[in-house]
C-alpha cells in the first residue's frame, strides 16, 4: 500500500449507480467511484492528480442525496452513502449533449491538421455523447495561431477549451505559473505575460494533460499521425528516479515520449528532459560502426577486430586498467560488464560514478526509504546537497507535492538555495566543508553557536524537527563537486547519531547507476581505485588502460585537468558508447552501443526500485547491446559469460546477485511500478571525521553543481534541448559581492592555483557568505577548470579587473 | 431612537436618487443630514449607540438577538443573516466580509448607505465581528464606487482616531480591525465565492459550494460569513431597540425594511425605504408615496421584480407583496430590491438583448454552459434586433437557455394564457447563478411577447420561402 | 511605463500590512499603478509581482479579468456611459450616439488630444438617475444631451477641478496607525480572541 491510499478503516460507501449496488472507497470523487465501477463518465478537465476545479461541466450526472435528483459535477462530489447516480437518465445525456454543443462552437474544425487528432478527447467525447450537429452559425473566436509559449511548447488559443488543465498544472504541480488565464468570459485565454515565457522544466506535461490541440509540443508537431504510432512502456533513464514513460515510435524512429501514472514513482509527470531527450537518438553524431585507432585517427573496423583489440588490452593486467562508467547501461548490460570486468578480467579498479557521487559501501549500507515512505504526508524530509529540480526532476515534483500539499516539513541542508527552497521549513547552507560539523552539532546538542555559518536559530529549528517524532528520510546526493564527498559522509554519520531511526533516499542522479552499483560497478572493497585514483594511476603512468563505459571523464569528472593529464598518458583508450564523446575522441578502440529504447533490459531507480526498459526502434549501424558487446569482448579472450540471450543473462543475474534472486523478469514489462529488490547492505563504513582544512582567509570556497539544461550529451544532441542551457555566471553572498564595488554582470578574475580566468560575477542571496557558486559544464565558462580534486574543498581568489 | 423619520422632504438633495416616503427609517435616518457620512453627525444622531449596546451583552446574546429578529439578508438570496452566522464551525481565526459589491442592473442601495453613511455600516461591522468573536473584516467595496470608498476611508480613519475601530474598542478589551478593500469592475464579484476569491487577489471566479461554503472554508480557506452591506446596516438600530421592536415592522416572516430601488419608465423613481411585505408593487408604482404612476400614464408592460437576474413580472402581479416569500413561489425573485419598470412602448427584443448582453459580458469564463452560451446567446438575440434572425432562432434561443438551465424556467402565470407559475429558482449546470441569469430575460421576453419576435425576424429582409433550419448564416448574409 | 515610484511604493507596503497574505493586495496595488500612470503599464505589474511574490503571469491574470484595468494609456479623462436596461429605457443609447458625435470618436476610442476616452458600460449603480454616467468614476447624473456638452466643454477648459485624472478612486486612504491597530489575523493562527472567550456564558466555554 502507498502513502496516499487511505489509512482510516476502509469500509465502503455504499452507493447505487445505474440502479446496481456498489462502493466507494472513503473520500472518493464520485468519477473515480464510478470509472472504478466500470462507469466512465466524460471529462474534460478533471485530471486524477490535480485539484478538481469543476469548470468543463463535462462530467455532470443526475445526483439525488435524499432531496430529489439533480445534475452534479461528478469531479467535485465525494460519494456519500446511499447516494443514488443515474449517469443514463435522460438530464445526464441532455447535459452532456448540451455542454459538448457548448464546447464545439467556438472550437476550430481543423482536425484534419491537428496533432490531436485521432487521439482527442474532445473528439472522443464528441463522437460518444455529443449532439452530432451544430446549431453555432455565428463566427467564431479568432486569435493569433499557434504562439511559442516557451521554447518547447506552442499555444492555440482557438481550439482551447479553457479546461484549467496546463495553469493548474503550472501552479498546483510544478510551482511555475507562468502560463495563467488572462481576460474574462468568453474572451478568456490562456497567456504568458510579455517576455517571461513558460521556461519551466515540466513544461511539456501541459502537453500531454491538454484534452484538445491547443498545446503542442515543438519537438512533436507534425511529425506523427497517432493512429501511426506503435508504442511500449518503459523507464525514463534520463536521471536515476527512473520516471515510468511510454515510448512512441512511427517509422522506427521515436517521435514521442509519454508520462506513465505510477503511483510509486512520477504519478504521470515527467521533466522536458525526460520527454524531449529521445531527440538525442537520432542525432547524426551517433556512433554507428566499431573504430580503431591505427596511429592515424580512429577508422571504422570490423566487430571482431575491435572486440578481439579490446580483449588484449583487458589482458594486460589487472592492476594496470582502469574501467569508469556503467550508469548509462541497462542492469543487464551492467551485469555482463561486470562479471567480464570482475571475474573474467580480475579487475578491481571500476567506478561507475565519476567522482561526483558518493562512495557505493556507504550508499549501500544506508537505511533504505521509497519514494512514497520519503514524501508521506506528515513526515520530516532532509535534503542533504540534493537539488532535486536541477538533479532529479521528477523525485522534485514529488517533494514538493508532500511539502505543499501533505503537511511534510522540509529541511535544505544544501550548498547553497536549490528549487524546493520556496517549499522548505528551514533552510541552512554551510560554507563547504562544514556540512558534517553543523550535523554534529545538531547531534551533540551544540545549538549556541554558529557552525559554518549556519546560524543557532537555524540549528535549533532544524533540531526541534528532527527531534520530534515525526518520521525522517534523509536524501543525500552530492551537492558540490568542489567539495570532497567525505563531508557528506561525516553529514551522514553524525545523522545515524542524531536520528537513529532515520530512513535514507539515494540522491545519486546519473541514470542507472543504482543498477551499477547494485551489480557491482564499484571500486573492489580491497584496493580498488575508484574515478579519481584511476586517473591519478593514469597520469602517473601507474595505470595503462582505461576503459571508458559510457563514460566522459573530460567533460563530467569535476577536475579537468586530471582528467586531460590521464588521457594523455594513458596507453589504451577503450570506449563503448552511443556518441563519441569529447574523451572518446582520444580512444584507440570505440564500440558502439545501442542506446535507450533501442534494447531490451532493465533499470534500478534510486529507491532500488527495478522497472522495464524496452526496444522500440532498431540501433543505429552496428550499434549492439552492451551485454552483447561485453559478451563478445567476453569471446575474443577466448572465455565465455555463460549466456547467449537476455533470458539465459537474467537467470544467471538471478542466481548470482540475491537481491534479484526472485525476480519475475518477464512480469516486469506489464507490472506497475516494478519491485524494490535492492536491500540494504552492511552498515556503512563512515571512516573518521575528515577535519576542513582552515581558510586562508580571502579565498572562497567553492560551490559547483548541477544544471538541469547543461552541456552533456543528450541535452546537446537534442535540437529542441540544446539552445536551453544558461550561461555561466559566479554567484557570490551579496555582502561578498558588494564587497567587490560592480554590478551584475561584470566579469571577475577568478585565481586558482592552476590559473586565472575570467567570468562575470552576480550578487545571489542563496548563496552562503564565503563561498562562490558555478555550476557544472554550462555554456561561456567550464567551471571543471576551477576544481583540484587533489583537495578536500577548492578554493578561489575572485578580483576585479 | 425612533424608526421613524426625521425629516419628510422628498427628494434628498445630498443622497441623489434617495427619496424620503415617510415611512419608518432603519438604515436611512440620516440622509437628510448633509454631513450624514461625517463622525460628527454619526455621533450626535445616536452612532455607536449599538455598538455600546452590544458590548455590554455577551456575543452570543447579540447572535441570538438576531437570529430573533429574522434578518433577512439583503443581497439577494435572502437568507436570514442570523441562521448564516450560526453555519461558522467552532474554528479560528474566521473573518467577516462585507459585501459592497453592488452591480446587480437595477440596484443601488448599499452605494448611498456606504456614502451617505458610512459609520453605520462600520458599526454594524463591528457588532457582526464582536457576535460571531472574529477580528478582522474586510469592507469589498466596488471599484467604481469611488465616492464610497473616499467616505468609507475617512469615516473608518475617524473611526480608528475616536476608539470606536482596532484595538481596546470603546476602551474595552476588544479588538477589531476593518480593512477598507475595493474591487476593479467585475459583476460576479458580488457572488460571495466570487468575492472572496477576488479578496484573496485571484480572478473572481466563483467555487463550487459544496465543498467550498464560505461559512466553513471562505476566505484563505478559514470559515468567514459574507454580508451585504445593507444586512449589516440594519444591525445598529437592531441593537438599540431589540428584535420585538425590529418585528414591528414588516411582515412576520420578512421583518423591518427593505431599500428598493425603483427605476425605468414611473414619474418618481428613486431609492425607497419599504416596510417588507407589507407595500405591493403595485402600491409602489402608483402610490403617491412612492413612484406615482408609470410614466407619461403609459400602460405597464412588463416589470423585473429584483435586479436583471430576476424573471419578469407583468400586469397579473402587481397585487403581490413585496417580500421574497411571496414573490418566489409566483416565479421570481425580490433579490437585490431593483424594480425595473417597462411600459407598453418598450422594445422587449432589445431590453431582453440588453440584459443578455450584461451576462456575456461579466460571465467570468469558467463554466462552459455560461461562457459560451451567455455569449451566444448575445449574438442570436443582436441578429434578430438587426433584422437577420431566423424564425428557428427563437427556439434555439429557448435551447441554448436549456443548456445552461435545464428544465422548465420559472416564470410568472398570465392568466389570459392559462400558464401556471413556475416557482424561483432555476435549476443550472453551471457554478453560480450567473449563466442561468442570462435565460430570465430570453424566457420571459419569448413567453410573454413571442410575437414581438416574430415581428423583428418576419421584417428582416428574407425570402420568405426560406425553409426554416436548413438557411446558414452566409446565404442570409448574401440575401441581406 | 514605469515600475511604482517610491512614494507609491510605501503606499503599497502600507496595503501589504493590511492583509494576512500578500496577494489579498492585488487589486488595491493595480489601482495604485493606475492612479500613477493611468494605465497599468508591465512595469508596474512586473514590479508588484516583485513585492507579492507571484509571477507577473499571476499578476496580469487578475489585472485582466476586471474591466477597470487598462493596459495602455486612454484619456485624461475616462467617460462611462450606462446602456444598461434602466438607462436605456431612459435615452442612454441616444446619449451615448450623441456623446460619440460630440467627441468624435465612437465608444471605446480616445480623442485625438488625449482628453477623452468614451465607453459603453454596464450598470454604474445609479439607475433611478437615469441616464446617468461617471467620469473618472465620478457621477453625472439625468443627463440632457445639452448637460454632457457642458460637462465636456467644463472638463476641456479645465473648470472641473472636482474631477482628478483617470487612475485616482478615492482621495481619502485608510491608515490603520500601529498604536490602533488591532492586529492582522493570519490564516495560520490558531484560538479565539480572548475577549471572545471570556465573555461567553460559563456553559459555552465549557
Amino acid at each position: 500500500m502507498t502513502a496516499t491510499e487511505p489509512t482510516e478503516a476502509t469500509t465502503g460507501i455504499p452507493f447505487t449507480l445505474n440502479g446496481k449496488a456498489m462502493e466507494a472507497k472513503p473520500g472518493e470523487m464520485l468519477i473515480d467511484a464510478c470509472e472504478r465501477n466500470g462507469e466512465h463518465i466524460p471529462r474534460f478537465c478533471y485530471h486524477p492528480r490535480m485539484k478538481p476545479v469543476g469548470m468543463c461541466r463535462m462530467c455532470l450526472v443526475e445526483v439525488d442525496t435524499g432531496r430529489g435528483p439533480g445534475l452534479q459535477p461528478s469531479c467535485m462530489l465525494t460519494v456519500s452513502p446511499d447516494m443514488v447516480v443515474n449517469t443514463e437518465s435522460e438530464s445526464t445525456k441532455q447535459a452532456q449533449d448540451g455542454i459538448l454543443e457548448l464546447t464545439l462552437i467556438n472550437h476550430p474544425l481543423d482536425c484534419p491538421v491537428c496533432d490531436k487528432g485521432g487521439e482527442c478527447p474532445l473528439q472522443d467525447n464528441a463522437y460518444s455523447y455529443g449532439p452530432g450537429e451544430s446549431r453555432f452559425v455565428e463566427e467564431k473566436r479568432h486569435y493569433e495561431k499557434p504562439i511559442p509559449i516557451s521554447d518547447l511548447v506552442y499555444l492555440d488559443r482557438e481550439r482551447c477549451i479553457l479546461c484549467d488543465r496546463c495553469t493548474r498544472f503550472a501552479d498546483e504541480v510544478a510551482g511555475d505559473p507562468l502560463i495563467h488565464f488572462m481576460d474574462r468570459g468568453a474572451q478568456t485565454q490562456v497567456n504568458t505575460f510579455p517576455d517571461h515565457p513558460f521556461s519551466s522544466y515540466f513544461s511539456g506535461n501541459t502537453v500531454q494533460i491538454c484534452p484538445v490541440g491547443a498545446l503542442t509540443a515543438q519537438p512533436y508537431r507534425f511529425k506523427a499521425r497517432p493512429w501511426d504510432l506503435a508504442e511500449i512502456e518503459s523507464t525514463s533513464t534520463v536521471d536515476s528516479t527512473g520516471a515510468r514513460i511510454v515510448l512512441q515510435s512511427s517509422g522506427d524512429r521515436l517521435v514521442r515520449v509519454l508520462g506513465v501514472d505510477s503511483e510509486a514513482v512520477n504519478w504521470s509527470w515527467l521533466s522536458d528532459k525526460d520527454r524531449f531527450g529521445y531527440e538525442a537518438n537520432d542525432s547524426e553524431n551517433r556512433l554507428t560502426d566499431a573504430m580503431i585507432d591505427n596511429g592515424e585517427g580512429l577508422e571504422p573496423a570490423r566487430w571482431t577486430d575491435a572486440a578481439r583489440k579490446v580483449a588484449t588490452a583487458l589482458a594486460a593486467g589487472p592492476d594496470r586498467t582502469g574501467v569508469i562508467g556503467g550508469a548509462r547501461l541497462p542492469l543487464e548490460g551492467q551485469y555482463a560488464w561486470a562479471k567480464l570486468l570482475r571475474q573474467h578480467a580480475q579487475i578491481q579498479n571500476i567506478d561507475a560514478q565519476l567522482g561526483d557521487g558518493l562512495p557505493a559501501q556507504v550508499m549501500a549500507g544506508l537505511p533504505k526509504a521509497t519514494i512514497a515512505e520519503a514524501t508521506a504526508a506528515g513526515g520530516v524530509v532532509v535534503l542533504l546537497g540534493v537539488d532535486a529540480k536541477e538533479e532529479l526532476p521528477s523525485l522534485f515534483l514529488r517533494l514538493r507535492h508532500a511539502a505543499v500539499e501533505d503537511g511534510a516539513s522540509l529541511i535544505e541542508l544544501t550548498p547553497r538555495t536549490t528549487g524546493l527552497a520556496p517549499h522548505a521549513a528551514v533552510s541552512a547552507h554551510p560554507v563547504p566543508g562544514t556540512v558534517g560539523t553543523v550535523v554534529a552539532a545538531l547531534a551533540d546538542g551544540n545549538l549556541d553557536q554558529a557552525v559554518g555559518g549556519v546560524e543557532p536559530a537555524t540549528l535549533s529549528a532544524m533540531a526541534d524537527l528532527l527531534g520530534s517524532d515525526r518520521p525522517v528520510t534523509i536524501v543525500v546526493g552530492r551537492g558540490n563537486l568542489a567539495e570532497s564527498a567525505d563531508f557528506t559522509v561525516d553529514a551522514l554519520a553524525a545523522f545515524a547519531r542524531l536520528v537513529p531511526s532515520a530512513r535514507y533516499l539515494s540522491g545519486l542522479r546519473r541514470g542507472n547507476v543504482h543498477g551499477a552499483l547494485a551489480m557491482g560497478l564499484s571500486p573492489g572493497a580491497v584496493d580498488g581505485l575508484d574515478t579519481e585514483g584511476i586517473l591519478r594511476g593514469a597520469a602517473t603512468g601507474k595505470i595503462d588502460t582505461i576503459v571508458l563505459l559510457g563514460a566522459d571523464p573530460l567533460a563530467d569528472f569535476p577536475d579537468r585537468a586530471l582528467a586531460e593529464r590521464a588521457l594523455e598518458r594513458v596507453d589504451n583508450i577503450i570506449a563503448v558508447d552511443t556518441f563519441l564523446t569529447e574523451s572518446g575522441e582520444n580512444a584507440d578502440v570505440v564500440l558502439p552501443a545501442a542506446g535507450f529504447g533501442e534494447v531490451d533490459g532493465s533499470f534500478v531507480n534510486l529507491e532500488g526500485r527495478l522497472s522495464p526498459l524496452q526496444a522500440k526502434v532498431t540501433p543505429p549501424g552496428q550499434a549492439r547491446a552492451d551485454w552483447m558487446i561485453a559478451a563478445e569482448v567476453a569471446a575474443a579472450t577466448g572465455s565465455d559469460l555463460g549466456f547467449i540471450s537476455l533470458e539465459e543473462l537474467r537467470a544467471d543475474l538471478s542466481a548470482s546477485v540475491s537481491d534479484f534472486a526472485s525476480v519475475d523478469w518477464d512480469g516486469l514489462a506489464t507490472s506497475d511500478d516494478g519491485p524494490v529488490v535492492v536491500t540494504t547492505g552492511d552498515a556503512p563504513d563512515f571512516g573518521d571525521p575528515v577535519v576542513a582544512p582552515s581558510s586562508d582567509g580571502y579565498g572562497l570556497r567553492l560551490v559547483v553543481d548541477r544544471k538541469l539544461w547543461d552541456l552533456g550529451t543528450m541535452v546537446q544532441q537534442s535540437p529542441s534541448l540544446a539552445n536551453l542551457p544558461a550561461e555561466a555566471t559566479l554567484a557570490l553572498s551579496p555582502s561578498d559581492f558588494s564587497g567587490l564595488g560592480i554590478t551584475d554582470g561584470t566579469d571577475v578574475t577568478v585565481e586558482t592555483r592552476a590559473g586565472s580566468f575570467t567570468v562575470p560575477a552576480r550578487a545571489d542571496a542563496g548563496v552562503p557568505k564565503g563561498a562562490a557558486h558555478i555550476p557544472f559544464r554550462l555554456p561561456g565558462f567550464d567551471a571543471g577548470s576551477l576544481i583540484d580534486a587533489g583537495v578536500a574543498i577548492s578554493e578561489i581568489r575572485v578580483t576585479v579587473g | 431612537m425612533s424608526a421613524n423619520g426625521s425629516h419628510t422632504n422628498d427628494y434628498v438633495e445630498y443622497a441623489p436618487g434617495y427619496v424620503d416616503n415617510e415611512g419608518p427609517k432603519i438604515v436611512t435616518s440620516r440622509f437628510g443630514y448633509e454631513d450624514s457620512h461625517t463622525l460628527e453627525r454619526s455621533l450626535s444622531t445616536g452612532g455607536y449607540d449599538g455598538l455600546k449596546a452590544a458590548l455590554k451583552k455577551n456575543p452570543a446574546e447579540i447572535a441570538q438577538e438576531v437570529k430573533d429578529a429574522v434578518l433577512l439578508g439583503r443581497g439577494g438570496a435572502g437568507f436570514p443573516a442570523g441562521i448564516k452566522w450560526g453555519f461558522m464551525p467552532p474554528v479560528w481565526p474566521r473573518y467577516l466580509v462585507v459585501n459592497g459589491d453592488e452591480s446587480e442592473p437595477g440596484t443601488y442601495k448599499d452605494r448611498l448607505l456606504m456614502e451617505r453613511d458610512p459609520h453605520q455600516l462600520i458599526e454594524g461591522c463591528l457588532i457582526a465581528c464582536y457576535a460571531l468573536g472574529l477580528n478582522q473584516c474586510f469592507l469589498y467595496v466596488r471599484g467604481e464606487m469611488a465616492q464610497a470608498q473616499e467616505n468609507i476611508a475617512q469615516a473608518l480613519n475617524d473611526a480608528y482616531a475616536a476608539g470606536y475601530c482596532g484595538k481596546n474598542i470603546l476602551g474595552t478589551d476588544v479588538g477589531i480591525d476593518v480593512v477598507l478593500h475595493w474591487g476593479a469592475g467585475a459583476y460576479i464579484v458580488g457572488e460571495e465565492t466570487a468575492l472572496i476569491e477576488s479578496l484573496e487577489g485571484n480572478r473572481g471566479m466563483p467555487r463550487l459550494k459544496p465543498p467550498f461554503f464560505p461559512a466553513a472554508k471562505g476566505v484563505y480557506m478559514k470559515p468567514t460569513i459574507v454580508n451585504n452591506v445593507e444586512t449589516l446596516a440594519n444591525l445598529p438600530w437592531l441593537m438599540v431597540n431589540g428584535a420585538d421592536e425590529y418585528k414591528k415592522y414588516g411582515s412576520e416572516k420578512s421583518p423591518g425594511t427593505r431599500m428598493l430601488a425603483i427605476s425605468g419608465h414611473v414619474k418618481r423613481p428613486g431609492v425607497y425605504e419599504v416596510e417588507q411585505g407589507v407595500v405591493s408593487f403595485r402600491d409602489l408604482f402608483y402610490g403617491e408615496n412612492y413612484a406615482q404612476g408609470i410614466k407619461d400614464d403609459n400602460e405597464l408592460k412588463a416589470f423585473v421584480p429584483g435586479g436583471g437576474s430576476a424573471p419578469w413580472f407583468f400586469g397579473d402581479q402587481l397585487d403581490i407583496k413585496i417580500e421574497a416569500s411571496e414573490v418566489g413561489p409566483a416565479g421570481s425573485m425580490l433579490g437585490s430590491g431593483a424594480i425595473m419598470v417597462m411600459d407598453e412602448t418598450t422594445d422587449i427584443v432589445k431590453a431582453a438583448l440588453r440584459l443578455v448582453r450584461f451576462y456575456a459580458r461579466e460571465s467570468c469564463g469558467k463554466c462552459t454552459p455560461c461562457r459560451e452560451g451567455t455569449s451566444w446567446e448575445e449574438k442570436v438575440l443582436q441578429r434578430i434586433n438587426d433584422g437577420l434572425g431566423r424564425p428557428e432562432d427563437i427556439d434555439l434561443l429557448i435551447d441554448i437557455g436549456k443548456n445552461i438551465s435545464p428544465g422548465t424556467y420559472p416564470v410568472a402565470s398570465f392568466g389570459d394564457e392559462e400558464l401556471d407559475a413556475v416557482p424561483f429558482p432555476p435549476k443550472q449546470t453551471t457554478i453560480c447563478p450567473l449563466g442561468p441569469s442570462s435565460v430570465a430575460p430570453i424566457t420571459s421576453a419569448i413567453r410573454r411577447f413571442r410575437g414581438e419576435f416574430e415581428a423583428k425576424i418576419g421584417a428582416s429582409a428574407l425570402p420568405e420561402s426560406r425553409p426554416g433550419g436548413e438557411t446558414s448564416i452566409d446565404a442570409l448574409e448574401v440575401d441581406a | 511605463m514605469s515600475r511604482l515610484s517610491p512614494a507609491n511604493e510605501a503606499i503599497a507596503k502600507e496595503l501589504l500590512s493590511h492583509y494576512p497574505r500578500a496577494k489579498s493586495a492585488l487589486i488595491p496595488m493595480l489601482h495604485l499603478a493606475q492612479e500613477q500612470d493611468g494605465y497599468v503599464a508591465n512595469d508596474a505589474m512586473e514590479h508588484i509581482a516583485e513585492l507579492i511574490g507571484v509571477t507577473p503571469a499571476e499578476v496580469m491574470g487578475t489585472c485582466t479579468f476586471y474591466e477597470m484595468f487598462v493596459l495602455h494609456p486612454v484619456g485624461k479623462y475616462k467617460i462611462d456611459i450606462c446602456t444598461n436596461l434602466s438607462c436605456q429605457l431612459l435615452g442612454a443609447e441616444e446619449l451615448l450616439h450623441h456623446a460619440e458625435e460630440k467627441l468624435g470618436i465612437r465608444a471605446g476610442g480616445t480623442t485625438d488630444d488625449g482628453l477623452f476616452t468614451l465607453e459603453d458600460v454596464e450598470c454604474i449603480a445609479a439607475c433611478t438617475e437615469a441616464p446617468c454616467l461617471q467620469v473618472n468614476y465620478r457621477y453625472e447624473l439625468r443627463l440632457e444631451h445639452s448637460d454632457f456638452d457642458k460637462m465636456v466643454d467644463d472638463l476641456r477648459s479645465g473648470k472641473r477641478k472636482d474631477i482628478p485624472d483617470h487612475g485616482t478612486l478615492a482621495k481619502v486612504r485608510q491608515h490603520i496607525t500601529a498604536d490602533r491597530e488591532a492586529g492582522i489575523t493570519p490564516p495560520e493562527t490558531t484560538g479565539t480572541p480572548a475577549w471572545f472567550t471570556s465573555r461567553l456564558p460559563a456553559e459555552e466555554n465549557a
